[in-house]
Parts: structure tokens; C-alpha cells; sequence
């Protein structure tokens, strides 16, 4: 055992179950020639030799070298992979913008009836009635909850939302013979934001921050030019912060012909109590996997649906789901003025299903619930962290309250106490907690996003308030310890550089 | 709670920080709350209200098909440590989620036959449009070069896409069910920056793809790039041995389900020199300081939350549990059963095309071998053959023409085989189509 392990193990001895800290093998290190968990279904029709079915030249000279497993081999090999995770059900994940609010196993329960999972995307739409009502409810419940009228589910993430509203923003500027360059975003925005925008053909110029934390107005005023075709916004944004100018930003940014695009990641924070539709926004993409709680699955899948004022509404992407006269659904396919469409079939219907469950399961009030509780969270557990005196070491960066979110500055820590906040996050996991999301938004030195969600307690608050007050006791006392951490993880900290730098990244056999 | 805060009611926090005037002041419009028995009871009576690959016999594809999915990936998917865990920032407490990028990488990179993978992409149309823009970052050139045999759908996602980052679309048709390889090679030239290609192709049919891709490196030195089904690489010529560069495509096959569409994966996999470019998630082997092995998140100087407006994509969360899915389908199909099910498939829908073709007012629609799915061409109103076997608990498959739009695909009628539909479930297509077809024609004459 080494020095370090020896500390730790003074320090917080924790007993781990030997397989999690077994060496890695991969699934196609496993098996043996001819082992299989597969039986395929008989031959029941004529299999005729030689090139009449397929010409040789053709066919796969040598198979693929996929696994050879038995399946009692297969699903241990999984289920120990799984118990080298760490989930949202095991423990509080306070991943900052990414609303880790727990899944309701509901959810899964409904999306797996095979009315729903085993409904084919090219079934007829008379004969998919069920799935075209739900999509319906669920465009009508998100148009409601944006404040704007129209809504298209298509998009697969969030990411992809904010291209949807980009291209959007585009073809409303060329259909009034408009060819504007520019996109606006602040600094503090997701990196989503910038990367979109270069794929979208256009071209990023980045607003400041104001003393506040909010959009510098006089640098958007001197920005904000006819050539800009928009504002991309994250409100609350990245610090947590609403935008205390939010209607003077609009204003500025309508009054240059511009759209102004809101980033749906922070909606947590204002379900039924503000929406972006009357803040001014043109145009929302929503993140189901976050304010509407998909299971993240380890990264995926998401979905980003958008939502678009009556000027935008044109150039949505289509299909789009209407109801009829009669009361029956349908897909709408065509729209002379859409920008087309961004993926296959109509969205990801699964994540529909779930979201949809959501909003039903909670109504109006409890929407509303959901965004006041997750404030009273967090703003509970930045005082909390106050009382603890870890504001010495980790101040607010702007602000005395926050929304759904606040970002701490671990600057003074890495000079009073030597730890960065890398190792804080790190030593974090000995401490059973999934670390806040570190070193965003760029703007904060050493930053510490902390989203606690309204669906942990308040006893969880105070033991992570506990667990982040006791790291830095610590550290006063050992200044090493932190930056050795974890210590009672599977594996221990891991050599990122030589990984990007000499990149194996699958299985050689 | 609120006194540790310093406030006097949760309205104040949000009265001191959210201006009045963009307050709502009044609830959300939306249907009252429901327990969680009654809400299941409303999604349960949606669900009845759609036709379900279980309540009919159903022989539709084009892009997603009813293969049967294993009872263990249900079982690994549901897993909390799978399913509720967000992307792997912290690898040492997600080596199960990294581990299974890794290996996942590695099913698909021997599936295909290229030796780089990424950890997925939404689904299959936006990943055509994902490796359009790589080939645009790898040789900044302007011009696509398409086959008529991409699906609709990919060619929409891709047009969209291109018009974003200003990439020229050009369409090549299809001559005898395939790409017509006379205007393949004539559209080529030197300001191409990628020739796209399905394989099979829309129409089911087997695509030359080792001379579809000589031609475009000959005329162009073009960046070849193919969306290929992979369910059928067990027995078709891999991507890499046809020369290929970058091979895309729809996993849903691979052990994901219906879902009406979605969610489902799309996998991305390309030669060596494009690894730095491509776009997403890649997880790569590496020690800790202890020296037991492990994997991280690599070559992130790619992505978004670091390069920002240089990234070589926007994605962030893509489809990681839907690649576990795959990875485990593929594991428990093995080395041996890839193959078993390819010549399954091959079997069975050879057998189906010849079986359709000798009904009355049923042709093939052209001569090509098919592996999984072939189209043909109805002498009636596909739509009301479709109606006539319905009524039947058939589906007989895709309207071809209300999916594509186009003129010449009136009539053709787009038939899926699965592991699921056997020699008895064809015979019984048969005979309901051929009922269909000529009641059909019958009824028109009168």
C-alpha cells in the first residue's frame, strides 16, 4: 500500500468490495472460441450455395471478431462494469447546468409498453393515433411552458436544438433578403453555443459579463449592428444568475431586426414562473433529459425540442404534429418556407414519452413546485456552505442569491490552502459525492458549479455542506491529501495526457 | 430552510431576482396534477391506441426494423449505474460507462472494418450530415456528391445541414436499382469533398461499393463515405475492405427498439487520419497512478466545452445508452452469430422477393441482390393494398412514394425481413398481398 493510500485510509477509511478494484478486461477478452449466448432461429427456408444469393465479391472474407460469451458470462461481465459507476441513484450528483433531478422509474415502466416501443416510425398515422396525440399534448404543454406558440419535437439533444434555432434564425433573416454574419453570446455561455454557431455557417462574436454577472448591456449595444442575425442566452445563465436587463437586452436586440435564442439548459430554474416567450425570446430549445428528467444514460440519449414565436414558425423544421378538425392527429410533412429536416423520423419519441409522463404526473402546481424547490435548494445550500465558513475559501462568484445553480471561485482556497479545485472535486468521490461541474463557466478562476436539483433533502445538503467543510479542514491540516485523491475509487486518478497523446481507443486483438 | 437564507418566503428569492414584468403571475395552462397509477393508465391507453409490431404482422424497415431484442439488454439498460449516470467527466467513478465506450468502439470498428470509432452519434440521417462536415473540415472542400440510394431522410438531414455550413448538394440517380456509376463518376471532380453512398441502398439493393469507391478516389480523390446497415456486416464486405473512409449509419438494428423513431443510436467510424476530427465522444485506454488500467474521455481538444466556436461538432449528449444496447446485442450475437443471422436474413428475404414476385401484379423492382429488404412494384394503389392488409393483421410494408416523394416511386412497395418473420409469416404475406392486389385491381376495373 502506498504512503497515500495509508493517509486516506486514516483519513476516511473506506472498505471497497475487491472486484471494483479488479484490473480491467474487456468483454473481448473474455470467452472462448465457440462460446455463444445466441441461438439463431431454424433454416426454415432454402439456403442455396455458392453466388446465387450474393456475389462473392460481395461478401465478408473474414467476420467480424466480435465477443464469444456465454450469456451467464455476458451479463457478469455488465453487471460488474455497472458497479464501477457511480449514479444518480446511488447518491447526490449536484452537476452543475446538467439538472440531475431523479428519474422516476414510472417513466421507464410506460415508455416499454409496446404500444409505445414497438410502434414502427413508418406505421400509418391513422394506425399510430396514440403516439401522434401524445406528441400533440406534448408540443401544446411545452408551447405553454416557453410562452411561445409553436413547437417542433424533432430535435435529438439539446446541442441540436440550438443548430435547429440557428439555421431557424437564418432562413427568417434570407427570406426577408437579409444576410446577416453574426451571433452573439456572452462568455459565460455553454460551449454548445459557439460550436453551433460555426456549423451553422455564421460567425461567434462574444459579449462580456457585466459586475453583476449578467450581459454587459454597453458592450451588446456596441455589438448589436445590423449584421447581427442573433443572441443566444442562457437565462437563468451560467452563473445561476437571471439576467436582471433581461427586457433591455430584448429590446436592444429587436430593436437591430435581431432573434433572440434561448438556451433551454437552465429551465429548471423558472418553470410556470417566468417564460422565455415574455422575456422577448424568439426562439427556446428545451433539454427533456434535464428539466424534464430523462435517465441521462451515461450520455444519452437527450432530446431538444424548440419552441418559436409566429415569425419563426414558418421555417420549422417539419414534420410537425397537428390536430384535425375532427379531433384526429396527423403528421404534417410539408412547409414550402422549412428549413427541412434534421434527423430521421420525428424525434425521439422514448424521450417523449417520458417527458410527457412528467408533465402529467405534475400539472401546473407542481412544474412550479419543481422550479421553487430547486431554488430553495440551492440557495439553501450556499448558506449553508457559508455557515460552515467555506465562503472564506470558496466565495460566490457574483451575487449574494442565486436560481437553480451557483458558481463558487476556488481561488482563494488553491492560494490560502494549496488545493485546486480539481483536487477538491476529486476528494469529493471519497466522500460517496459526485463533484459539482469544475472550471465552468471559463470566466471563474477555478470554478465550482454546484446544481443541487429540487428532488434531494435537506439532510443531503447538510451532509454535503459537512463533507466539503471537512475536505478543507483537512487540507489545513494535510496539503497533500487532497491533491492525492480519490483514494476508494476503482481506479485512481489516470493519466489523461499520455491517453490523447498516444490514443488507444479499442480493443486490439 | 429560509432562515438559514435570510428570506422571508420563497417568493422573495425569486422577487429580488427575476424582474416583474417578466414574472408569469398566473399558473401554467396545463391538465391538473395525476397519481402515479392514473398516469400509467393514460400512457396505457395511448399505447392501445397504436398498432404495435406485437398486435400486427409487420414487415416495415426503411431505417428501423423489428428485430427482437434480448431479454438481458432490457435488464442492463434498466440498471441504475447505466441508466442514471450522466456523461463520464469523472472517470474514476464511471469506468463502467468508459469501459463500455471502449468496447462498443470496438464492435464497431471490427463491424466495419475501419479502425476508429467514436462513442455515437444521435441516429443514422444526422450522422451522414456529421461526416459531410468532417470531410469539410478535412479537405475544405465545398461540394457533396450523393447517391440517389441514401434515404430520404439522410438526404433531408444532410441538405439542411449543408445549407447551415454552406456545403453544395449534388444528387446522382439510380440506373437498375443502384447508383448509376456512369453520373457517380461524371458528378465527381476535383471540389468534392465527400461521395456518399448506402449500402444497401434505399431500395434494398446490394451496392458495388468496392468500385463506387475506387471511382470517386480515382476522379477526385473524394472522401468516400457510406451509411450502411449494420445488422447485414456479418456476411456483407465490410466498408473497410471496399474502400470506404467513413462509414455511418442507424444502430437501432443492433439491439434497440422501435420506439416510434427514436431514441437510437448512429455509429461513426473512419480510417486513421480522420480521428482528430471526428465528432463526439471518444473514450480511450490509459493507467492510473497506480498502474491499473483504465479509460478516460480522450482527444477532448476536439470537442465543444474546450474548442468552443473551433470545435469539429456541436454534439454534446449523444446515445450512450442505446450504444450499450448495442454492444451487449453484439456480444450475445458473438462472432459465429453475426454471421448465422446475416445468411438468415439473406435466406429468408431471397426467399420473400421470389415468393412476392410470382403473385399477379407483383414485380421486383429491379434485379439487384438483396440481403434484408427488397422493394416491388404493386399494380394498384399501394395505399389501398396497405388498407385491404391491415384489415388482415398484415402490414405488408412501406409506401415507398409517401416516404420519398418522388414520381417514380409510386407503386413500389418496401419489404423488411427480420429474424422475426418466418418462412410461415412470409407464406401468409403472400397470400394477403396477393388478395389485396388483385381485389384491388378488380375493384378498380369495376
Amino acid at each position: 500500500m502506498s504512503s497515500e493510500n495509508g493517509r486516506a485510509a486514516l483519513a476516511r477509511p473506506q472498505a471497497q468490495p475487491p472486484l471494483q478494484r479488479e484490473q480491467a478486461r474487456t468483454i473481448f477478452q473474455k470467452g472462448a472460441p465457440g462460446r455463444r449466448a445466441f441461438e439463431c432461429p431454424v433454416a426454415d427456408v432454402p439456403q442455396p450455395e455458392g453466388e446465387e444469393l450474393l456475389p462473392a465479391r460481395m461478401r465478408r472474407r473474414r467476420p467480424p471478431a466480435l465477443p464469444e460469451v456465454s450469456e451467464p458470462e455476458l451479463v457478469r461481465h455488465y453487471v460488474q462494469l455497472s458497479k464501477r459507476n457511480f449514479d444518480l441513484d446511488s447518491g447526490f450528483y449536484p452537476l452543475g447546468s446538467c439538472t440531475m433531478k431523479h428519474n422516476p422509474r414510472l417513466h421507464e415502466r410506460v415508455a416499454a409498453l409496446p404500444g409505445h416501443a414497438r410502434l414502427h416510425p413508418l406505421q400509418d398515422g391513422e394506425r399510430a393515433q396514440g403516439a401522434l396525440q401524445l406528441m400533440w399534448e406534448l408540443q401544446q404543454a411545452l408551447a405553454e411552458i416557453a410562452g411561445l406558440p409553436h413547437v417542433c419535437l424533432q430535435p435529438s439533444a439539446g446541442s441540436h436544438g440550438e443548430l435547429a434555432g440557428v439555421l431557424l434564425t437564418r432562413a427568417y433573416h434570407e427570406d426577408r433578403g437579409e444576410q446577416r454574419r453574426k451571433v452573439l453570446a456572452p462568455d459565460t455561455a455553454h460551449g454548445t453555443n459557439p460550436a453551433t454557431v460555426t456549423m451553422a455557417g455564421l460567425e461567434l462574436v462574444k459579449l462580456a459579463t457585466d459586475a453583476r454577472g449578467g450581459v454587459d448591456v454597453e458592450d451588446l449595444r456596441a455589438k448589436a449592428d445590423p449584421d447581427v442575425a442573433c443572441l443566444m442566452l442562457t437565462n437563468p445563465n451560467t452563473l445561476g444568475l437571471f439576467e436582471p436587463n433581461i427586457e433591455e437586452i430584448a429590446a436592444i436586440v429587436h430593436g437591430v431586426g435581431a432573434t433572440l435564442y434561448y438556451d433551454g439548459a437552465n429551465l429548471n430554474a423558472v418553470m410556470g414562473i417566468s417564460r422565455p416567450g415574455d422575456m422577448g425570446f424568439d426562439i427556446v430549445h428545451f433539454n427533456l433529459h434535464k428539466s424534464f428528467t430523462q435517465p441521462h444514460g451515461g450520455g444519452g440519449p437527450g432530446s431538444g425540442p424548440i419552441a418559436a414565436s409566429e415569425r419563426i414558425a414558418p421555417y420549422l423544421p417539419r414534420p410537425l404534429v397537428s390536430c384535425r378538425e375532427d379531433g384526429s392527429f396527423a403528421l404534417e410533412l410539408e412547409g414550402p418556407k422549412s428549413i427541412g429536416r434534421l434527423r430521421g423520423f420525428h424525434g425521439n419519441y422514448g424521450c417523449f414519452v417520458r417527458a410527457y409522463a412528467y408533465i402529467r404526473s405534475l400539472g401546473a402546481d407542481g412544474l412550479r413546485d419543481v422550479s421553487e424547490a430547486a431554488v430553495l435548494n440551492a440557495n439553501y445550500l450556499l448558506a449553508k456552505l457559508r455557515e460552515r465558513g467555506v465562503a472564506e475559501y470558496l466565495p460566490l462568484a457574483y451575487g449574494e442569491l442565486c436560481m437553480h445553480e451557483f458558481v463558487l471561485s476556488g481561488a482563494p482556497m488553491k492560494r490560502a490552502l494549496k488545493v485546486r479545485t480539481l483536487d477538491l472535486a476529486k476528494r469529493l468521490l471519497d466522500f460517496g459525492f459526485h463533484p459539482p461541474t469544475v472550471y465552468f463557466p471559463l470566466l471563474v478562476e477555478e470554478a465550482l458549479m454546484v446544481e443541487p436539483t429540487e428532488t434531494e433533502t435537506r439532510e443531503t445538503l447538510d451532509a454535503f455542506a459537512d463533507a466539503i467543510a471537512e475536505i478543507l479542514q483537512e487540507a489545513a491540516a494535510d496539503e497533500q491529501l487532497a491533491a492525492g485523491a480519490p483514494y476508494s475509487t476503482p481506479v485512481r486518478r489516470l493519466d489523461e495526457v499520455s491517453a490523447a497523446k498516444r490514443p488507444v481507443i479499442r480493443q486490439a486483438l | 430552510m429560509l432562515a438559514s437564507i435570510g428570506v422571508g418566503s420563497v417568493a422573495e428569492i425569486f422577487d429580488r431576482q427575476i424582474p416583474a414584468a417578466v414574472r408569469l403571475g398566473r399558473p401554467l395552462a396545463l391538465p391538473e396534477a395525476m397519481p402515479e397509477q392514473d398516469v400509467y393508465e393514460h400512457l396505457r391507453a395511448l399505447a392501445l391506441r397504436n398498432v404495435s409490431a406485437e398486435d400486427e404482422l409487420c414487415f416495415l424497415g426503411a431505417g428501423m426494423y423489428d428485430h427482437y431484442v434480448p431479454a438481458l439488454v432490457d435488464m442492463l439498460c434498466e440498471r441504475s449505474e447505466f441508466l442514471t449516470p450522466y456523461t463520464p467527466y469523472q472517470p474514476e467513478i464511471s469506468q463502467g460507462t468508459l469501459q463500455v465506450m471502449f468496447e462498443y468502439q470496438t464492435a464497431i470498428s471490427e463491424l466495419t472494418g475501419l479502425p476508429v470509432s467514436n462513442a455515437s452519434v444521435y441516429e443514422g440521417p444526422s450522422a451522414v450530415a456529421a461526416a459531410a462536415y468532417m470531410t469539410k473540415l478535412h479537405n475544405s472542400r465545398r461540394r457533396l456528391v450523393v447517391s440517389a440510394g441514401l434515404h430520404p431522410h439522410a438526404l433531408g438531414a444532410l441538405r439542411t445541414h449543408a445549407h447551415g455550413y454552406g456545403m453544395e448538394v449534388v444528387e446522382v440517380p439510380l440506373r437498375d436499382g443502384v447508383t448509376d456509376l456512369d453520373a457517380w463518376s461524371e458528378a465527381i471532380d476535383e471540389q468534392t469533398s465527400a461521395a456518399i453512398f448506402a449500402q444497401p441502398n434505399f431500395y434494398g439493393a446490394v451496392e458495388d461499393a468496392a468500385t463506387l469507391s475506387a471511382e470517386a478516389k480515382a476522379r477526385g480523390d473524394a472522401v468516400v463515405v457510406a451509411s450502411v446497415d449494420p445488422i447485414v456486416l456479418g456476411i456483407l464486405a465490410s466498408p473497410g475492405e471496399c474502400g470506404v473512409d467513413v462509414a455511418v449509419g442507424e444502430g437501432q438494428p443492433l439491439g434497440n427498439r422501435l420506439d416510434f423513431g427514436g431514441p437510437s443510436f448512429g455509429f461513426f467510424a473512419a480510417r486513421e487520419e480522420f480521428l482528430r476530427r471526428m465528432p463526439g465522444r471518444i473514450a480511450g485506454e490509459t493507467v492510473d497512478v497506480d498502474g491499473r488500467r483504465g479509460f478516460v474521455l480522450t482527444l477532448q481538444t476536439r470537442e465543444q466545452h474546450i474548442r468552443r466556436e473551433r470545435a469539429t461538432s456541436n454534439i454534446c449528449t449523444a446515445q450512450a445508452l442505446n450504444a450499450l444496447a448495442a454492444v451487449v446485442y453484439l456480444s450475445w450475437l458473438g462472432r459465429r452469430g453475426i454471421v448465422q443471422l446475416g445468411e438468415l436474413l439473406l435466406a429468408r428475404t431471397h426467399y420473400a422477393r421470389r415468393t412476392l414476385a410470382a403473385l399477379e401484379g407483383v414485380q421486383p423492382a429491379h434485379e439487384q441482390p438483396v440481403v434484408r429488404e427488397f422493394a416491388v412494384r404493386v399494380d394498384a394503389d399501394v395505399a389501398a393494398v396497405k388498407g385491404r392488409c391491415a384489415r388482415e393483421g398484415v402490414n405488408p410494408g412501406v409506401d415507398m412514394h409517401a416516404l420519398s416523394g418522388r414520381p417514380e416511386d409510386r407503386g413500389v412497395l418496401l419489404v423488411a425481413i427480420t429474424e422475426r418473420r418466418s418462412r410461415a409469416d412470409i407464406d401468409r404475406l403472400a397470400r394477403t398481398l396477393g388478395a389485396a392486389v388483385a381485389a384491388e385491381r378488380e375493384a378498380v376495373v369495376l
